[in-house]
């Protein structure tokens, strides 16, 4: 789960990482009032979404009189911001954090996640604030300081310090990267976050040590454990098919291809995708049923996957184990029928009551197209799109009839 | 010969009480000598109480002092799997398997850090199981698609690696065991372990490699395969189609940083010598071909 920059230096304070002031704001009469509850000469207008690159999309702007406030909050409430990570479409920005300016000496990068080969947290820290750290990493690794944290001792005093100096933290500021990179550990422990970022982490003018930036994600699995945090979710920026399929315990996400796909299993699933990919289609989303699917599950599934209108065919590929092919074949006439579906449907069934589940599909009248293996089913769903879009004014209908027709 | 688990093996259930214990260890009983090897059952609260005629304890200990069990697969739900995994640890078994799904990575990281210096090895997090065709299951993997032969199987997924053997067993192609490592980013034995206990085993004559994005197990594994492996191996990566920054399913299956991508996974297993497939379909097929 991801929460934004604000909610992130609420969580930081918590945990004594020391913050530039700043206060949330939904409009641009709430933004003013905060500018005003600040004081000061300088403040800094903040666009709040959950991708990065804000900067240099236009979503961060200074302003130096409550005047400038008022119009730069008016200009980027409700913009659609375009960043590297937003997509084209760019993300609508519905808040705001306005905060006091700060005195930027030098900017530098700290960020933890979880290291996968070694098994423990990983603290990186680099003199290379401000900038894609990623891109870092790729032309100046040596730039990159990295200590792996003991699980049991958490981060030394020791370890914090050496990074401390190696990323030019002056020495007597020294003692306040360190209560930061200890802070920072035990906010990223405590809160079980799966990865935490200040970038920049600034030095001002007078020694200070000041994390500019908030960026916290949460382990999905631990989220039982903080209601605290489930409480700062923002639905707004999330995709609302994904929302949906939460809701009856689906996996969906959401991608650019026009071939919806349902499939039980994470792993299968990736693979009908890049199945899909490999006889020239691209894949709508990744759609996981899950080990148990009801009809009710399977007809939602489908509702899902329909209301995204750049879809032209389905593909439903299950390997039944403990979940049975007839289970799965009467889910799918079912949602099939309820949806009164209008694009061609493949269907590749294998495993548990493999037959039975066939034939199922086969009385329901419905023209599905069968398929036995993933590749037989990739390039029917890819033949199917095909034919769809050579003859785009011919009736829904009679078209799928012909599908059916030419594979027997 | 087989790798993990054989008829011989014992084994209690962790969570035999619940839902999920109860059916598969149902459906693993049914399999094969599975009526001999399930022998006990764990539960803090109802020791003393049978399921169908399998003891309950309530511990793991008095569980493998009383029925000789050194292998237990854990059905506990999330918030106490990893405990359950410390207490199969602290009693000393040989071998753990973790089917539960959706452990906190934190509770994982402890675990795992606890584990370091003692003897027992653990299978998943988020993993289907084990299986040594016609003698043993344990885990939630359908028996029957199965059948005994001489391939080895190791995948991160569930439904996939059912796939590859689904793929194998129609060729002809018999399986010595399969293991399911799991979806996690922390998690027990990973890819290289497995191949070596593969590449160990006299029955098996060549090893089926199923990978997904994330992390960089494969390509570690695929490394060591260059310098050691004596047995062909052939892999499957999926996820090339995976935007990103998004988690596909599994808590693991994630590009982040770069990193990850099953192109720059496939492209290091080639240079190391395993022929890959970037077709699922024909997983079987690629094996066979590399069968002398």
């Amino acid at each position: 789960m991801k929460i934004h920059e604000y909610q992130g230096k609420e969580i930081f304070r918590k945990f004594g990482l020391p913050t530039p002031r700043g206060f949330p704001a939904f409009s641009v009469d709430e933004a003013v009032d905060a500018a005003k509850k600040l004081g000061g000469k300088v403040w800094v207008v903040k666009a709040q979404i959950h991708a990065g690159g804000r900067g240099k999309g236009g979503g961060v702007k200074v302003a130096k009189s409550i005047d400038e406030v008022r119009s730069l909050s008016k200009k980027i409430l409700g913009m659609q911001l375009k960043t590297h990570q937003t997509g084209p479409e760019g993300q609508k920005v519905r808040r705001l954090l306005i905060e006091e300016g700060a005195d930027i000496k030098k900017e530098l990068y700290v960020g933890m996640v979880v290291d996968r080969g070694t098994q423990q947290v990983v603290l990186m820290a680099s003199s290379e604030g401000g900038m894609d750290i990623e891109e870092v990493a790729a032309k100046t690794p040596e730039k990159i300081h990295k200590v792996y944290i003991d699980p049991v001792q958490g981060l030394s005093d020791a370890d914090a310090d050496e990074v401390a100096l190696a990323i030019g933290i002056p020495p007597q500021s020294v003692a306040q990267g360190r209560a930061i990179f200890k802070g920072l550990y035990k906010c990223f422990h405590e809160t079980d976050a799966s990865l935490a970022e200040i970038n920049p982490l600034i030095l001002a003018g007078n020694h200070q040590v000041i994390a500019l930036d908030a960026k916290l994600n949460f382990d999905d699995n631990a989220l039982f454990r903080h209601p605290d945090i489930v409480a700062m979710r923002d639905l707004d920026e999330e995709d609302p098919l994904e929302i949906e399929a939460s809701k009856y315990e689906l996996n969906y996400i959401s991608l650019d291809g026009n071939i919806a796909c349902m499939v039980n299993g994470a792993g299968l699933a990736m693979a009908t995708m890049d199945t899909i990919k490999l006889f020239g289609g691209a894949p709508a989303n990744f759609l996981d049923v899950g080990g148990s699917a009801t009809a009710e599950r399977v007809t939602a599934a489908f509702k899902i996957m329909l209301s995204n209108r750049k879809v032209k065919a389905i593909l439903v590929n299950i390997f039944g184990g403990i979940m049975k092919c007839d289970t799965i074949a009467s889910g799918v006439v079912a949602a099939a029928r309820e949806v009164k579906l209008s694009v061609p449907l493949v269907v590749r069934m294998k495993g548990t009551n493999e037959d039975l589940g066939k034939k199922i599909l086969k009385d329901s009248g419905l023209p599905i197209i069968s398929a036995d293996n993933m590749a037989q089913a990739g390039k029917k769903v890819v033949a199917a799109v095909a034919a769809k879009q050579r003859k785009p004014v011919a009736p829904k209908k009679p078209k799928k009839a012909k599908n059916k027709a030419k594979k027997k | 010969m087989s790798i993990l688990i054989d008829r011989n093996t014992r084994v209690m259930t962790q969570g035999i009480t619940g839902k999920t214990g109860q059916f598969h260890t149902q459906t693993s009983r049914a399999y094969a000598n599975g009526r001999s090897c399930f022998v006990a059952g764990v539960n803090p609260k109802k020791p003393g109480e049978n399921f169908e005629g399998i003891p309950i304890f309530g511990t793991v200990k008095e569980a493998r002092a009383q029925t000789g069990a050194n292998v237990s697969v854990i059905y506990v739900p999330p918030p106490f799997a990893a405990a359950a995994i410390d207490e199969a640890v602290d009693a000393q078994l040989d071998l753990v398997i973790c089917i539960t799904e959706g452990i906190p990575v934190r509770d994982m990281i402890q675990t795992r850090y606890r584990m370091k210096g003692k003897k027992t090895l653990l299978v998943g997090p988020n993993c289907p199981g084990v299986i040594t065709p016609d003698e043993i299951k344990i885990g939630i993997m359908p028996g029957h698609i199965h059948k005994k032969g001489p391939i080895g199987v190791v995948s991160r997924s569930g439904t996939l690696t059912y796939e590859a053997v689904g793929q194998l067993t129609e060729l002809g192609l018999g399986q010595s065991s399969c293991v399911g490592i799991g979806g996690d980013p922390v998690n027990g034995l990973k890819h290289i372990d497995v191949l070596r206990m593969f590449n160990d085993d006299p029955r098996t004559e060549a090893v089926i490699m199923v990978g997904e994005i994330g992390g960089s197990d494969e390509e570690t594994a695929a490394r060591w395969v260059k310098d050691n492996m004596k047995k062909p191996v052939v892999g499957f990566i999926a996820g090339i189609t995976a935007p990103p920054g998004k988690r596909m399913g599994h808590a693991g299956a994630i590009v982040s940083g770069g990193k990850g991508t099953a192109q720059e996974k496939l492209a290091v297993m080639e240079e190391c010598g395993i022929k890959v497939t970037r077709n699922p379909a024909e997983m079987g097929r690629t094996l066979k071909s590399v069968l002398k």
